[in-house]
């Protein structure tokens, strides 16, 4: 039976199928969820490349984020996708490459300027076959209104203390809101919550590996700590903050009413472009704790659609990604998207740079559901947006969340069983 | 007419309709059945699994809490229908086919245009309204000093389905109008004023002799109302995503069906899971339809001028 919904999302498949196919001839198409960067790449990127290679010919051909991986299997299914396609990071991809729609990229010269650390996002499980070039990460953190804090006298907090500290003041003066996130859309809270302040607790790459190999659990300490610091939030976030989107944060931080923005670095161009003086801190230390983790996220690759009519084109194209040039482009085209590549690279926007810098400052580390934990059912992932969500709402308390994680996850993951 | 002719023009008349019929309704519903009997691969192949699927789906827990979930908030979806969009459809019709209604025309065309809109137009336009941050809803609660009744409605457990339920419903209103509205202008005029003569003011000429006409055309609006329900999707997934939230409190069987069948963020697609909860919902429907023509079409006592 075809619901009503699915038939929408067939006839978009179908009409994105016609314009895409209107693009074949000589001309390598691009798959990507990123529409808020098309313009970039048809204005800079795809002229940079055509540059040096006039004879290749280049289509940016988005789609609507929430659709992209329902549009993109659909299409590589019915063998009308274009022949580059952009990658999510980790399973969504090698669940493509498994299926034999993406092609190996072993042999491509430039992938020597990747780490192992930012292929890992874009390799099988046995570390044999890369099928994506690493793209971009985006680091969390949180930004905030430069004015605001000079008009109040405020200072970038360090520690916890200090965070709330801040906010306490902000919310004494009434006049802006304190914190800027909202629960509605509860990815919000998980990503820009949970992820962006819980590395500090789960010592970043360490606790994430325990999970992975069942030495440690969502009910440890680390966990209910972090839940329990997003429950303070709830006091300083703005009114009505359950039913606040993630376009509602957007604005309600670019038009200036709110003092501190729960981030993600690719939202610095979005308030660039609406003039706000901002800087960033990263997130505050725990009381006690000394070192700092930041969430460095290989979010996103770009690979060859293994039944494209035009391989060696492609290739040439994906070549050219891993290269100085096309690292350049991106990290100061896109502010906020930060170069995988070990290529040296000068941005030019202040803010994109305070978050870089954090990398030679922390240890850097990736969201924990992403590797291999978010593979059964229940979906870590879906549980942390929902928990997450909850905690903050104060519906659910911190060890109710983090028992919730930990369930599900021993349900079908066998090294958590033990 | 030879047997010859008779058989080309059936073929004829009805073979167009058939065919798009078999192929755009019949075999995808078939397939989507089979399709429910087997279970997916993470290579991409596909494995018999008899009604395995259908058992996880009811008795797992991990599956079936969110399942009897989504048909929990669907019944109540649909029962918030059947309580307010018919009635006032009802009402609003009976309004409209007042003789000395001025502006008829106008309220028609108004009260039938959200029907037509976009449901990611709706959804967009009364996240606006009930937004606690921007929203028309809260000041104007405020210019009547009643602005502490105000709550972030589409966030709360407790609140989110009631919400969208009632904006589908003034999304539908005119559907529900326009059916009940044209069967009212059927009636003729002879048997209101007959009821008149008798001594019936309008009110009661509406209730024993407009109404027991109309009953066959109420019977059909609420079953279009009940598969339209248990089939809807959309404005959840507008409004607030595909995973439904406050913690699932919207979660519809439309939603449930389009994150197990496409997936979610780091969730992939299980085409033949997400077969199993579109064969539950097929019968469902399936289930709502025959009581419906068994036990109420039959009952029901048309009458023709």
């Amino acid at each position: 039976m075809l619901t009503k919904g699915l038939k929408t999302l067939l006839l978009g498949a179908v009409a994105a199928l016609a314009l895409s196919g209107a693009a074949q001839g000589g001309t390598l198409t691009i798959e990507s969820w990123r529409n808020d960067d098309a313009q970039i790449w048809k204005d800079k990127i795809i002229p940079a490349f055509e540059k040096a290679h006039p004879d290749i010919k280049i289509e940016f051909a988005p789609t609507a984020p929430k659709e992209y991986n329902a549009a993109l299997n659909a299409k590589l299914e019915g063998g009308t996708a274009g022949d580059i396609i952009t990658c999510r990071p980790f399973d969504a991809s090698l669940e493509l490459f498994n299926k034999g729609y993406l092609a190996s990229l072993n042999d491509l010269s430039t992938m020597a300027n990747f780490s192992d650390v930012a292929k890992s996002a874009w390799t099988t499980d046995d570390g044999k076959t890369t099928f994506c070039v690493p793209m971009a990460s985006v680091i969390h953190g949180f930004i905030y209104n430069k004015d605001i804090f000079k008009e109040l006298g405020l200072s970038e907090p360090k520690t916890e203390d200090e965070f709330f500290a801040v906010l306490e003041k902000i919310k004494a003066n009434g006049t802006y809101v304190p914190l800027v996130m909202g629960t509605a859309d509860q990815w919000e809270s998980a990503t820009m919550g949970f992820q962006n302040i819980g590395p500090n607790y789960w010592k970043g790459e360490e606790g994430r590996k325990a999970l992975i190999d069942g030495t440690g659990k969502l009910t440890d300490p680390a966990y209910v700590s972090t839940f329990a610091t997003l429950a303070k939030w709830a006091p300083y976030l703005g009114d009505g903050y359950k039913a606040q989107t993630y376009p509602d944060s957007q604005n309600l931080f670019g038009l200036g009413k709110g003092a501190i923005y729960a981030a993600g670095s690719w939202d610095i161009s979005t308030f660039h472009a609406q003039n706000i003086n901002m800087g960033a801190f990263k997130p505050p230390l725990p009381a006690g704790a000394t070192e700092c983790f930041i969430s460095d996220h290989t979010d996103m690759g770009i690979g060859m659609n293994a039944k494209t009519k035009n391989p060696a084109d492609a290739k040439v194209f994906l070549d050219w990604i891993g290269t100085e040039e096309f690292a350049n482009i991106l990290g100061n085209e896109l502010p906020g998207f930060f170069p995988l590549s070990n290529a040296k690279v000068q941005l030019k926007d202040d803010v994109a740079q305070t978050f870089v810098n954090w990398r030679a400052e922390c240890k850097s580390t990736i969201r924990n559901s992403y590797q291999i934990l978010s593979r059964g059912t229940p979906n870590l992932e879906n549980e942390m947006w929902n928990v997450s969500a909850q905690v903050i709402n104060g519906t659910m308390t911190p060890e109710a969340a983090a028992a919730q994680l930990q369930d599900g996850l021993k349900k079908w993951y066998a090294p958590q069983q033990k | 007419m030879p047997q010859g002719t008779f058989l080309r023009l059936l073929v004829f008349f009805l073979g167009p309709a058939l065919l798009v019929y078999s192929v755009f309704s019949i075999y995808p519903l078939l397939a989507t059945i089979l399709n429910s009997l087997y279970s997916h691969q993470r290579d991409g192949s596909y494995l018999w699994n008899g009604l395995g699927n259908f058992q996880t789906l009811l008795f797992d827990p991990t599956w079936s809490v969110p399942f009897w979930n989504a048909l929990k908030n669907n019944f109540i979806f649909f029962l918030i229908h059947m309580c307010v969009q018919n009635p006032v459809g009802l009402l609003l019709a009976a309004l409209l086919s007042l003789p000395r209604l001025r502006f008829r025309a106008t309220y028609r065309t108004l009260i039938f245009m959200p029907t037509m809109l976009s449901v990611v137009v709706i959804g967009f336009a009364w996240q606006l309204i009930l937004s606690p941050l921007w929203g028309i809803a809260k000041m104007f609660l405020q210019t009547f000093g009643l602005g502490f009744l105000f709550a972030p409605w589409l966030g709360l457990e407790s609140s989110a389905l009631i919400t969208v339920s009632l904006i589908s419903v003034w999304q539908f209103v005119g559907i529900p109008m326009i059916l009940i509205y044209t069967a009212l202008l059927a009636i003729p005029d002879e048997l209101v004023d007959a009821a008149t003569v008798d001594g019936l003011n309008q009110f009661q000429a509406f209730v024993w002799v407009k109404l027991p006409l109309i009953w066959p055309t109420i019977g059909l609006v609420s079953i279009l109302t009940f598969v339209n329900n248990f089939n809807a999707f959309d404005l959840v997934y507008a409004m607030k995503g595909a995973l439904a939230g406050p913690n699932f409190a919207t979660d519809i069987m439309g939603t449930l069906f389009y994150r197990t069948f496409f997936g979610n963020q780091l969730q992939l697609g299980d085409p033949s899971m997400g077969s199993a909860v579109a064969t539950m919902m097929l019968l469902i429907i399936l289930i709502g339809v025959m009581a419906y023509l068994f036990l109420v079409q039959r009952r029901i006592q048309r009458y023709s001028f």
